[in-house]
């Protein structure tokens, strides 16, 4: 062991059945690489199905790990190595191989019922993909794991799922990265079980022996620690940071935190999140449908909430028209679209950004919200924090659009300082004053919320329209084209509370790049990489979407050649084409519930210019 | 103390003259000063959510908190204010259209849930507001508009639906029993749980008469029970009539015939938890029997802002975590230096 190599970063991806525990196996994998310092982004990539086929191409479920000694951005485009559980598992991945990529299988799994079942024609599947030249290392992981626990007393079933744990452990040899955080884990999982403790250590250990004692590989590898901004960090991925920033927002506002909301993949996270967190003195309510879940927290909103709701694009279907609701009654809301592939059911648990217009006029009538798009794992709890802070303070909707990609991804989180979050101050009526429903402040031209308990605060709110000062029901024509247009200017002066688009880059160039959301990562790394190699090439990346940061003209004046990069046929560059006509906007669109890769961008960048 | 004037709003009521929600407005706001009262709220305390229909403008009218919602959301929407904020008096108006057809996967699930909201149930049969549709409770065979050969689907009982879904409490009243709806409102308030009362409304407009067969004037007496729990099932002018029990169905009786007293009927148990007996008396439709009205079921169960509240105690007394700061340092974490 005392021969390794240095390595700037490494792709690992753990391939499976759905049932093989690859989500653990990556988690607990990055979580050890994250904790010896280096820097790490993850792609858990699933079937839809729980146990879909065994076997079968279409069950196979992915975790993959980038970790590097500098900072990165993306869980990377091609793997340097795969643990491929089955040939299900290394069909599934065969196109995703870095050329001098490392295979390690499980020589078990590769017999002729698996190959068949994967959709193999011959005996040699590595022929068949053409792999027969990369780096592999058959391994029995099934019998090696039978026989490390024949002592154990486990039945068979349960001996067999510990094999991923061999292969942990033999990954952890490959890149000499200690056991410990791994077997703490066990003891913390299993407190109530130590014969699993047992059972997981010895194969986990029994992996690590196997490759140290027959050389399984030829090199062992080391990527040093990379050199973090300094500070308490910790791993983080999106629903749950999302969750977080509601919290953090109740906590700084002093209302309760309320959220009513329905399962839906990929967005459950922050509902299972919430429903853990009555510690902090949150209320969530699991609903009959995804309509009421929001229909209850605006109830909630009424009695004086901070009320969320979290749904995925479906659901935010059957939610517009309570969103119209809460635009009219102007309370303050904040819904969550974790988005994913659709239309319809789609893409359950792949990733996508095809609901922005959705988000952005999917409603009856003239209804605006605030839109905001969260762009990382991490970012979700800034997003969801300032979400919150605009929609208490200016009295109206927002929507916060995360995706699968930074849902579920999760990175190292350097851990906020919350006195650097400042205060939320929403405008609620006090006791004694002559209420009015809908008299407005003139900055915001937000109304003020009087909530039931208040005393003299009594009044009637609804979906009909409302007279411009009263709030009593009016159907006087010139008052709803007076309320209609008070609504969207209501909307249009967030803008003066949302801070500049920022430019990554010169102000001015050849190529500005323009994304929003969960591809930021990506992005970021094609654009540096262009960059490099001395083009002018500079990127936007929208966080504010509705309305857009002031200065966005000005930046887009600025650049031969505008290139907005999108998970979707071109939504976002359709909403900038309308309010900025006088610029050609070029598209790269993807649509295969993938993220980008950075070499497709790079690709497409270099064809633009 | 409150009085029904606290509880007016100076919105002009735009029901249609002799509409049955003109009656169910004034009983609710004779009613809320002694829920007041009783359970020691001030007027600020309530709070009134509706959805669509004719009887959902009735939110305006009462000087509370009130919210005009969007068609059957009325149950979710409501829920969402109880479950927020635990002591507010929440009212909820709805109708048959709002509350069994659109909303009516709300309202089953608000019951199941056990929260409590006291829902107002108008139940005239028909759409007015869309001016004439047939409802979930309209007559098999009614000639509507959107069923101009008579309807082929077979309506909803209101009661069946509350106590199939196992709801702690249903009442019945009609629009020209003031008295006794006062009586049903303020049950539900003092009911800690989803509790609902079906009112039988008029609509003069369009479906004129369709409860007066046993509703009306004359006629009520003799084809309509008011169940008083604890008390034997009788009826009629001249309280001549009972029920009883034979053979698991009811069956209604004439007292002194064949030397059949007051023994042999039912006694009303309202808190009998089993669902049977309550389930045949909301069911009893006219001629055949008398339709129940008066407080049918009203039972003890767990409660859901209780329960919350339970949990939320016991977690609190263990609990690690105290701030958001505490929550982002928790768990596994690791210094950078």
């Amino acid at each position: 062991m005392a021969n390794f190599t240095e390595r700037n970063d490494i792709v690992i991806r753990f391939s499976g059945d759905s049932g093989d525990g690859m989500q653990l196996t990556g988690t607990l994998f990055s979580d050890t690489t994250a904790l010896l310092g280096n820097s790490v982004s993850t792609f858990p990539d699933y079937p839809a199905e729980i146990r879909a086929p065994q076997g079968t191409v279409a069950g196979v479920s992915g975790f993959q790990v980038h970790f590097s000694s500098s900072p990165i951005h993306t869980p990377g485009d091609y793997y340097d190595v795969l643990v491929a559980m089955n040939p299900a598992a290394l069909k599934a991945n065969a196109r995703w191989a870095k050329r001098d990529a490392t295979l390690i299988l499980d020589s078990n799994a590769f017999d002729q019922d698996q190959l068949a079942k994967a959709g193999f024609c011959t005996n040699d599947p590595l022929v068949e993909l053409k792999m027969e030249n990369y780096n592999i290392i058959w391994a029995p992981l099934t019998s090696l794991t039978k026989e490390a626990l024949k002592d154990s007393g486990l039945d068979l079933k349960s001996v067999l799922r510990c094999k991923n744990m061999l292969a942990l452990g033999m990954c952890y040899y490959l890149f000499n990265y200690p056991l410990d955080h791994t077997e703490e884990y066990f003891k913390k999982k299993f407190a109530k079980k130590p014969q699993l403790v047992a059972c997981n250590t010895t194969v986990l250990r029994a992996g690590y022996n196997f490759a140290a004692n027959t050389h399984s590989f030829a090199n062992t590898y080391k990527v040093a620690p990379s050199q973090l901004e300094k500070g308490k960090y910790r791993i983080i991925n999106g629903n749950i940071a999302t969750a977080w920033g509601f919290i953090a927002a109740a906590e700084k506002s002093g209302r309760p935190l309320f959220c009513g909301s329905y399962p839906i993949t990929p967005a459950t996270g922050i509902l299972e999140e919430l429903a853990l967190r009555k510690d902090l003195g949150v209320k969530s309510l699991q609903c009959e449908d995804e309509i009421a879940g929001i229909c209850t927290s605006i109830g909630a909103a009424f009695a004086g909430s901070l009320a969320v709701t979290t749904t995925s694009g479906p659901g935010l279907s059957l939610k517009s028209e309570t969103i119209g609701l809460a635009v009219m009654t102007e309370l303050p809301l904040v819904i969550v679209d974790v988005q994913r592939g659709g239309p319809s059911t789609g893409l359950p648990t792949k990733t996508e950004q095809s609901d922005l217009m959705q988000a952005l006029y999917g409603r009856n009538g003239e209804c605006p919200t605030i839109v905001m798009a969260a762009s990382t794992p991490s970012s979700c709890f800034h997003y969801a924090f300032w979400a919150a802070k605009l929609s208490l303070e200016h009295m109206t909707p927002a929507i916060l659009l995360t995706d699968g990609f930074i849902a579920n991804g999760s990175i190292p989180w350097k851990i906020p300082d919350m006195d650097s979050y400042p205060e939320i101050n929403p405008p609620i009526a006090k006791e004694g004053e002559n209420y009015l429903p809908y008299r407005r402040d003139e900055r915001r031209l937000a109304r003020c919320w009087a909530i039931p308990g208040a005393k003299g605060l009594e009044h009637r709110i609804g979906g009909l329209e409302k007279d411009a000062i009263k709030g009593n029901v009016s159907h006087d024509p010139l008052n709803h084209q007076k309320m209609t247009e008070l609504r969207a200017a209501k909307v249009a002066k967030v803008v003066d509370f949302i801070p500049a688009q920022e430019i990554i880059g010169d102000k001015e160039g050849d190529l500005l790049v323009v994304g929003w959301g969960g591809t930021y990562g990506h992005l970021l790394v094609a654009v540096k990489k262009m960059q490099k190699e001395s083009k002018k090439v500079s990127m936007a990346h929208f966080n504010y979407i509705n309305p857009l940061p002031k200065n966005t003209k000005d930046i887009l004046g600025k650049f031969k050649k505008i290139l907005v990069c999108e998970l979707n046929m071109g939504q976002f560059a359709s909403y900038l084409r309308m309010q900025f006509p006088q610029h050609d906007f070029l598209q790269y669109n993807k649509v295969q519930g993938l993220p980008f890769t950075v070499e497709e961008l790079k690709i497409k960048m270099e064809s633009v210019l | 103390m409150l009085t029904q004037q606290d509880f007016k709003t100076d919105q002009e009521v735009r029901w249609c003259p002799g509409c049955g929600d003109h009656a169910v407005l004034a009983a609710l706001q004779r009613v809320l000063p002694v829920v007041a009262e009783k359970l020691h709220y001030n007027k600020e305390d309530f709070a009134v959510v509706s959805g669509i229909g004719c009887s959902s403008r009735l939110p305006y009218y009462v000087n509370a908190y009130g919210f005009h919602g969007i068609h059957g959301r009325a149950t979710a929407i409501s829920t969402g204010v109880k479950a927020a904020n635990p002591k507010i008096s929440t009212w909820q108006i709805t109708g048959d259209g709002d509350a069994l057809a659109i909303g009516g996967n709300h309202f089953i699930h608000a019951i199941r849930r056990n929260i409590d909201i006291n829902i107002l149930l108008f139940n005239n049969e028909i759409y007015g507001l869309t001016k004439g549709q047939y409802s979930p409770t309209s007559k098999f065979g009614s000639v509507t508009k959107t069923s101009p050969y008579g309807t082929i689907e077979r309506p909803f009982n209101p009661g069946e639906l509350v106590i199939g879904a196992r709801g702690t409490f249903f009442a019945r009243t009609l629009d020209g029993d003031l008295k006794l709806t006062q009586e049903c409102l303020l049950e539900e308030a003092l009911h800690n749980g989803t509790s609902v009362t079906e009112m039988l409304l008029n609509c003069v407009i369009f479906n004129d008469g369709t409860h007066s067969h046993f509703a009306g004037r004359d006629a009520r007496a003799e084809k309509t029970i008011v169940l008083r729990h604890g008390e034997p099932m009788i009826f009629g002018a001249n309280r001549d009539k009972g029920l009883a029990l034979d053979d698991m169905k009811l069956k209604v009786v004439n007292l002194g015939e064949n030397g059949i007293t007051d023994k042999d009927l039912l006694v009303h148990d309202a808190t009998e938890p089993d669902t049977a007996i309550h389930m045949l008396l909301a069911a009893m439709k006219s001629p055949d029997f008398p339709v129940a009205l008066g407080i049918i079921r009203k039972v003890q169960d767990a409660e859901y802002n209780q329960k919350v509240q339970e949990q939320a105690n016991e977690v609190f007394a263990k609990r690690k975590i105290t701030t958001i700061t505490e929550l982002l340092n928790s768990g596994e974490t690791w210094e950078v230096k």
